[in-house]
């Protein structure tokens, strides 16, 4: 089933929104990452607003669903949906890396709501998410475990470590996420440390794989239904995306990785983000 | 105003200068050539450069490879990712093994800014400084990295070295040996003792010119090698001054301060402060507001040289 009318309206307006806020974040920090929360904007916004079972008013609720950012440096954009989700203040966004305030380059599950764990250093994730998948099964809760990670991120061995775990003791709560935008801090994947047949790889090692155009919210929205359906092993999203979706001149490239525009800048992508 | 240079920037000179003289140089990074300016060097021999991707425990353990093999690897990652990740494989194939392998952690200290506290390696000179074997050079700024640099590469075994991001004063001077092991006495006083390492020389040498005008004569001594750490050094001036003050962009817990008070406190026992981080993890935050933040300036050197001395407190 697709979106309504009224619905894909609503997600044209809220990804633009997510966007700007990215490109003005980064702006008034002046570091931060564009690139990689520009390419999971869809993937972001419809979990959150479709799928997470999580009540911003009372983030701590024990039977929520968890989210884990794996790719840490994505907070641009994790933090604007969790704004416009309603877990803090849009305003405070405009905080963003201050060294008085909380929104810090890379999310600390302490401090900021609706952030279920620290992380920046990659690969860690998948094994958090884990361990909520088996708790949840201990404690026969239908709760789910989500969790987001880099294609140059599943460089780490971890990830694989943490794979093997899922698939090992069935964890059909947890679904993995796969921001598959070819294009890591230095390169593009398949020239640093090529991570091709992405499916096949999951699929050996005992996961079902659901692969989509992770700028198409209503493959966006089925694949996570699809996870939910999915019984007896973990589910893998490998979505197809643009890192710097949306702003031209931050599109398929390295560059825009680790870079904030410039007050110049920002205005031409504000442009064509109206 | 000092001229202000980037440290990785002369990192990546002497790098480079060291490759055209010894095809047996050999540098790896973990998907952060950029960051790290190991990307001039790649820029300069291709054949001689890899990067293994964001995977630091493969780097430090195909490195450790490589010098098995007869070459003298340099491997390259973000100091936490690198000394807190690939710690096992620094341990075990690196460490215990004997192998030449020169460990560069980079985005040291303040200077990894923004990215806050994940990134922020506050404790890599303390997990480094443990390591049987592991020596630990943490250079003042870009002209002493150079130096460092190379005594890194005609060093024969396992070398942990720390690198700088942002641009910082250039406070030694060129023509100045250096040796590793070796500290190096910056002033010559006799109520205090500041020990310094890293970019912290900067403040040093700003408290002991404020001190100078309170009337306090304060000996300086920069440790650019936190391990071996020069003893004698130490030792003679703590026996003169009797007060002794560290001072690092650093964890106090396992660094620079811990391991002088390990020297005072058996050899040559005298009053002892340390500055640094004091076990708290970083936040984001520009450069220079995390050192106003963690206090890491030259004023406090001077009140704590105070308070230690017991004279009261101006201003
Ligand atoms: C363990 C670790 N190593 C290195 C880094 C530095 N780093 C931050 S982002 C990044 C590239 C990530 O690429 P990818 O996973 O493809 O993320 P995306 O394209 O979605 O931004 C690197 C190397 C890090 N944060 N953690
Ligand atoms: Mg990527």
């Amino acid at each position: 089933m697709v979106f309504s009318k009224e619905k894909s309206k609503f997600y044209d307006n809220l990804t633009k929104t997510i966007r700007r806020h990215i490109v003005k974040m980064t702006n008034h920090a002046g570091s931060g990452h564009p690139g990689g929360s520009l390419s999971a904007t869809e993937l972001m916004s419809v979990l959150f607003f479709e799928h997470m079972n999580v009540d911003p008013k009372n983030p701590d609720w024990q039977e929520r669903d968890c989210f884990f950012l794996s790719k840490g440096h994505c907070t641009p954009v994790f933090y604007s949906v969790l704004a416009e989700k309603g877990f803090f203040p849009v305003e405070e966004l405009m905080t963003f890396r201050d060294v008085d305030g909380r929104l810090h380059g890379h999310p600390c599950g302490e401090h900021i709501p609706g952030v279920d764990i620290s992380s920046g250093s990659l690969g860690q994730g998948l094994s958090v998410a884990n361990g909520v998948g088996l708790t949840a099964k201990l404690d026969g809760s239908n709760r789910r475990a989500y969790c987001m990670i880099g294609d140059g991120e599943l460089q780490e061995g971890q990830v694989w470590e943490a794979a093997m775990t899922s698939a090992h003791y069935n964890l059909d709560n947890v679904c993995a996420i796969i921001d598959w935008n070819k294009i890591q801090l230095d390169d593009f994947v398949e020239n640093v440390k090529g991570v091709k047949n992405l499916g096949d790889k999951f699929r050996a090692f005992g996961w079902h794989v659901v692969e989509i155009d992770g700028h198409d919210i209503n493959a966006v929205n089925e694949a996570y239904k699809e996870a939910k359906r999915t019984k007896g092993r973990p589910t893998a999203i490998l979505a197809h995306t643009v890192k710097g979706k949306g702003v031209s001149f931050m599109e398929d490239t390295h560059d825009w990785h680790g870079l904030a525009p410039n007050d110049e800048q920002l205005e031409i992508a504000l442009k064509e983000l109206a | 105003m000092a001229n202000l240079e980037a440290p990785r920037k002369g990192f990546a000179d002497a790098l480079i200068r060291l490759g055209e003289k010894h095809d047996n140089l050999v540098v790896l990074d973990a998907d952060c050539a950029k960051s790290n300016m190991t990307n001039l060097y790649k820029n300069r021999f291709p054949d001689r450069f890899f990067n293994i991707g964001i995977s630091e425990c493969d780097l430090v353990g195909t490195a450790a490879g490589m010098a098995v093999a007869g070459k003298v690897p340099f491997a390259n990652a973000y100091a936490n990712f690198l000394t807190g990740r690939a710690f096992d494989q620094m341990r075990i194939s690196v460490c215990y093994s004997n192998n030449n392998v020169k460990i560069v952690g980079h985005n040291a200290g303040t200077s990894a800014a923004q990215e806050g506290a994940t990134h922020l390696p506050l404790e890599d000179i303390s997990l480094m400084r443990s390591l049987p074997r592991m020596t630990v050079i943490v250079p003042a700024d870009a002209v002493e990295m150079e130096k460092a640099v190379e005594a890194a590469y005609y060093h024969d075994g396992p070398i942990y070295l720390r690198v700088g991001k942002l641009p910082v004063p250039i406070v030694t001077k060129k023509e100045e040996p250096f040796k590793i092991g070796k500290a190096i006495k910056y002033r010559e006083g006799s109520d205090i003792t500041i020990i310094s390492t890293g970019i912290m020389l900067d403040e040093a040498l700003k408290a002991v010119g404020e001190l100078e005008k309170q009337g306090i004569s304060a000996e300086l001594l920069h440790i650019h090698t936190i391990k071996p750490i020069d003893k004698e050094a130490i030792i003679a001036s703590a026996a003169k001054t009797k007060h002794v003050i560290t001072v690092e962009e650093h964890s106090i817990i396992g660094g620079l301060g811990s391991a002088v008070a390990e020297v005072l406190s058996e050899d040559q026992p005298a009053k002892l402060r340390r500055i640094g981080t004091n076990d708290r993890f970083g936040v984001s935050g520009k450069m220079d507001e995390l050192l106003d933040l963690f206090e890491l300036r030259a004023h406090r050197i001077v009140s704590t040289t105070n308070e230690l001395l017991g004279h009261r407190v101006t201003n």
